[in-house]
């Protein structure tokens, strides 16, 4: 496994009330992050806000541990609904 | 059999997929924006025995996508108005009103009566409830949600599949998930989504494959594109439940909005004897009910009578459904109010722990 950090190109998919946050519903973006933590990091940077937030996120269409090494190009970050 | 024709002629129903139906039993958890739909296509496909779940009333607001309601439903449970239009959809089937809120009381004796629940609620801590008493009871779970334009839908606790709890380990911080204050929804949103959870009902009951297990379907009405999201059974998440299976309580999740001191079900009051409740309602507002120790002060009233609710101790105080008392509760702690809560279901849940009798 590399443990350095890695330059990439990401398309990071946002939903509901995340969406409305980052003012899109998706986004390319150059990051420089091993892990999915490293990358929000970032991502709280750039929307403060976004750290407040409850979500989950999948990577590669499959819920992973904020923990797990960035493996796909796409992520997306899913927040609870509760409207019925 | 006429009325089912259209199903039976299809290979994968028949006569014996048509009578899987009629032996069915679904309970249906909120007869709001998705349990309206959903309700609607279980009981035209025959599901035999049909539960409805529901503490609220139908306000004017709800009928921009709550199907099942007309003007002439205003005012009334939304669990017996849908009862009493699902019965004139199909007289064939048994359907079963229950005009109360969902708690950590009821939950499990009731999902032990049916085979499949259906999560049409719209609170996050009824949401884990739900997840929680179906893991004890082992049955499936169809869950639907939704936010404004986008939606949610999945099969959870399917043959040991993936639960809401595996989907979302740590609950919301308390407010975080906007649906108190009404956010707004696109009225035909929870038509579809609903439609769907009716459809993946079917597809258990039938035995059809490709149920939504361990699989996230997300749709955006606006662009029209859809996700598919695979969630992995996580056991430790099970196991918590499990464990607690005789006091599902400690597992309970703060709704979104109301904080728990503002809020109180009857079942948390140990002692009746020495809680004062407080009807806020409107003088036309039914059922009335006949206690002891209630005062009857409308809302607008209740700075005017400001003196004689500072005098009393563990107000209770109580609307139709348990939201505009949330607001009452408020204020009155606003004005100085402090042993004052909100009664969790309004007066239906009244009705129900005190066996009261309508008037």
């Amino acid at each position: 496994m590399n443990l350095e950090s890695w330059i990439m190109k990401l398309n990071i998919k946002y939903f509901g009330m995340l969406a409305e946050l980052t003012q899109c519903s998706e986004e390319t973006m150059v990051v420089e992050a091993t892990t999915i933590d490293e990358l929000l990091e970032q991502l709280f940077d750039k929307y403060p806000g976004l750290q407040e937030k409850d979500f989950q996120v999948a990577q590669d269409q499959q819920i992973v541990l904020k923990e797990n090494n960035i493996t796909a190009s796409e992520l997306a970050l899913l927040p609870p609904f509760s409207g019925g | 059999m006429n009325r089912y024709s259209r199903h039976i002629v299809l290979d994968e129903i028949g006569p014996e997929g048509q009578d899987r139906l009629s032996r069915a039993r679904v309970l249906v958890i909120g007869a709001g924006g998705l349990g309206c739909p959903a309700l609607q296509y279980l009981a035209a496909a025959g599901v035999g025995t049909i539960g409805i779940m529901d503490f609220d009333v139908v306000e004017e607001s709800n009928l921009q996508r709550q199907v099942l309601f007309g003007t002439s439903s205003l005012g009334k449970n939304k669990a017996l108005a849908a009862k009493h239009r699902l019965q004139d959809l199909n007289d064939t089937i048994e359907i079963v009103a229950y005009p109360e809120a969902l708690d950590h009381g009821n939950a499990v004796a009731l999902f032990e009566k049916y085979d499949i629940v259906v999560d049409g609620t719209d609170t996050i801590g009824t949401r884990y409830l739900i997840n929680d008493a179906a893991v004890l009871t082992n049955r499936p779970v169809v869950y639907g949600a939704i936010f404004k334009f986008e939606g949610q839908v999945a099969v959870f606790n399917y043959n040991s599949g993936p639960t809401y709890r595996c989907l979302f380990p740590k609950p919301p911080k308390a407010g975080s998930v906007a649906n108190c204050s009404e956010v707004g929804v696109m009225g035909v949103l929870p038509g579809i989504i609903g439609s769907m959870q009716a459809n993946e009902v079917l597809k258990i009951i039938l035995g059809l494959p490709s149920v939504l297990s361990g699989t996230l379907f997300c749709l955006d009405i606006r662009s029209m594109i859809s996700s598919r999201i695979k969630i992995l059974r996580n056991n430790s998440e099970v196991e918590k439940v499990m464990q607690n299976a005789n006091n599902l309580e400690a597992l309970r999740v703060a709704d979104d909005c109301p904080s728990t001191s503002v809020e109180v079900s009857l079942s948390a009051l140990d002692d009746l004897e020495g809680v004062h409740f407080l009807d806020i309602r409107e003088p036309h507002e039914t059922p009335k009910v006949h206690l002891d120790r209630c005062l009857e002060i409308p809302m607008a009233q209740i700075e005017e009578n400001l003196d004689q609710l500072q005098s009393l101790d563990n107000l209770v105080v109580f609307c139709q459904s348990g939201v505009r008392s949330i607001t009452a509760v408020r204020k009155l702690k606003e004005l100085g109010v402090e042993q004052c809560q909100s009664l969790r279901g309004g007066v239906w849940a009244l009705v129900e722990h005190l066996k009261l009798k309508l008037s």
